[in-house]
């Protein structure tokens, strides 16, 4: 388990962490959700204690990261897959991280192959590795302790469709043997398919958290009638606000009150349900929209 | 959402593991040495030099000359000379290639980390000189003059790894103030020399060169008589200004910077 609590993070008169707070719990897979520069990598940094946080703390399973005794046997961290030697091999780089951990020297090939390194990759200098390869290494090398947390920054940066889907599979399984995993990403979609729990932040702040079917469900309820001048009314009558969504109508009520409604003025139903996951993508469109500029621009000229 | 004590997190069994050991971390850091090209090749060289210039030197010394201590002093400038920038990649490669964010996860206690650098760093400044006396003994027994054994002494073997160690460490000292390779190399080279130069020149600082000057108090080092009191504490004081002192800054930074 991961505790965030109170973190903040200044540079000057730039707030990148501000007040945040969140769990990341053992058995599921979270979410760490924002555009880029939004302070993900920032937090995880402080997680691991690589950079200092001016307020709040930081600790996995209850203790502060560095008070854990050879913690690449515990927490599995993979904060910059590019972050290595270029000219290291990628098996000694492996090699090297399971020498310092006391682990043997087959726990590199068991690695290797967990990621589908070939033995001809495996002894390329890590400057021919395409960006797909090294994430693919540095997962491998934040699996070699055999930990039971990882942090894992932008993991899916550089991994084809097929690269994907095969790390969801690795860390739905991780988290099932009872595993904690905190991956963040810039991509609502990649975490879509990926986690269990969802935490979003933007502009160094927590803006919406809690488990995927929650955040996606949406607000409110989308309705249809035989009669759509009598479901209007109906609505009104009961004081829900409406408006017009495709061939229905869209409301902030709850599919109950809307159904109630409906019912006590004898109104005929051909379709109640939830809103759709829409709010979900509003928010961090415009999240995503505030930091960059260029989203903006794309978006006027569509 | 509560906060949960250690306890309430079966699966986090900490008390599993004993922190990494000292010896460990040298020997990694020995390895990350040897392990990509341009550390590989540095050492390459520093082995490559050091047997040339004995060669050189016994075809072009006097017979008299051809003693195993004056093979061994003339691998005092290209060591001297090389072994800095051993020092400052041990500490750089962790900067410019950021390998840092890997070392220092997996041990967060950095002082331990650099610690253990200085311990390699020291390692290898001695196998460098342990190299250039194996290299020099054989050159005196191909080549030797009359007599060629008789100036060798314990002491100037001490004082010749003396200075190599100080001069591997200077490097590291000037690495960890700068945290990038060429900055460090050059500094390290261009500033105690132009320090030189201009403690010649300059009066007042003329007065004082032989306990601010590194290149002066080091002097005595290579001759076989030994060390006056004085001397040594020249030695002292210089070494202090041009190794402790940026060493302690530059440590004092890397323990409190982020990592990135």
């Amino acid at each position: 388990m991961i505790t965030i609590e109170n973190v903040t993070k200044r540079y000057g008169a730039f707030t990148a962490v501000d007040d945040v707070s969140f769990v990341a719990q053992p058995g599921r897979v979270t979410g760490f959700l924002g555009p880029n520069g939004a302070g993900k990598s920032t937090s995880m940094r402080i997680m691991v204690g690589l950079t200092p946080a001016d307020r709040g703390t930081a600790t996995i399973g209850g203790i502060a990261y560095r008070d854990i005794p050879n913690p690449g046997r515990h927490v599995g961290v993979l904060l910059d897959a590019s972050a290595q030697h270029a000219g290291r091999r990628g098996r000694e780089v492996l090699a090297l991280g399971a020498q310092l951990m006391g682990l043997p020297e087959r726990r590199v090939d068991e690695m290797l192959e967990l990621v589908g390194l070939n033995e001809a990759e495996s002894k390329r200098r890590l400057k021919n590795y395409s960006l797909g390869m090294r994430q693919r290494l540095g997962i491998a090398h934040a699996l070699l302790g055999d930990p039971s947390v990882l942090i894992l920054d932008e993991p899916a940066n550089g991994l084809d469709p097929a690269g994907i889907r095969w790390m969801r599979g690795l860390l739905a399984h991780f988290a099932g043997r009872g595993g904690t995993v905190l991956l963040s990403s810039h991509l609502l979609h990649e975490v879509e398919m990926i986690a269990d729990d969802m935490v979003l932040i933007g502009r160094g702040k927590i803006v919406a958290q809690g488990t995927k079917e929650e955040l996606l469900r949406g607000k409110g309820s989308y309705v249809a009638a035989l009669d759509p001048a009598a479901l209007v009314q109906a609505l009104q009558s009961a004081g829900i606000a409406s408006k017009p969504s495709g061939n229905g109508l869209h409301t902030e009520a709850e599919t109950v009150d809307v159904g109630r409604a409906a019912a006590a003025a004898g109104v005929v139903l051909t379709e109640l349900r939830g809103a759709d996951g829409a709010g979900l993508e509003d928010l961090f469109l415009q999240l995503t929209s505030d930091d960059q500029r260029d989203v903006l621009i794309e978006g006027a000229t569509a | 959402m509560t906060t949960t004590s250690p306890a309430a997190d079966p699966r986090v069994q900490f008390a599993d593991t004993s922190r990494v050991s000292l010896s460990t971390l040298v020997q990694v850091e020995m390895r990350k040495m040897v392990d990509t090209r341009a550390g590989m090749w540095l050492l390459i060289i520093i082995g490559v030099v050091t047997a040339a210039i004995v060669v050189i030197f016994s075809l072009v010394a006097d017979r008299n000359d051809r003693t195993f201590m004056n093979f061994m002093s003339i691998t005092g400038s290209p060591q001297g000379f090389l072994l800095p920038v051993l020092g400052i990649l041990l500490i750089t490669q962790e900067w410019g290639q950021r390998t840092g964010m890997v070392t220092f996860t997996l041990e967060p206690h950095r002082g331990r980390v650099l610690w253990s650098k200085v311990i390699a760093a020291v390692l290898f400044g001695l196998a460098a000189v342990v190299v250039a006396m194996i290299v020099a003994a054989l050159a005196t027994l191909v080549c030797g003059g009359d007599d060629p054994w008789t100036t060798l002494g314990l002491d100037d073997v001490g004082k010749f790894a003396l200075l190599q160690v100080s001069g591997v460490i200077g490097g590291m000292a000037f690495g960890l103030l700068f945290l990038n390779s060429a900055a460090a190399i050059v500094v390290s080279y261009v500033l105690p020399t132009a320090f030189t130069i201009v403690s010649s020149l300059w009066h007042w600082l003329n007065k004082i060169q032989a306990w601010v000057d590194l290149g002066t108090s080091q002097g005595p080092l290579f001759d076989s008589d030994n060390l006056t009191g004085k001397e040594w504490a020249q030695l002292g004081t210089s070494t202090l200004l041009w190794v402790v002192i940026p060493f302690a800054i530059g440590m004092w930074r890397v323990l409190r910077a982020e990592v990135k």
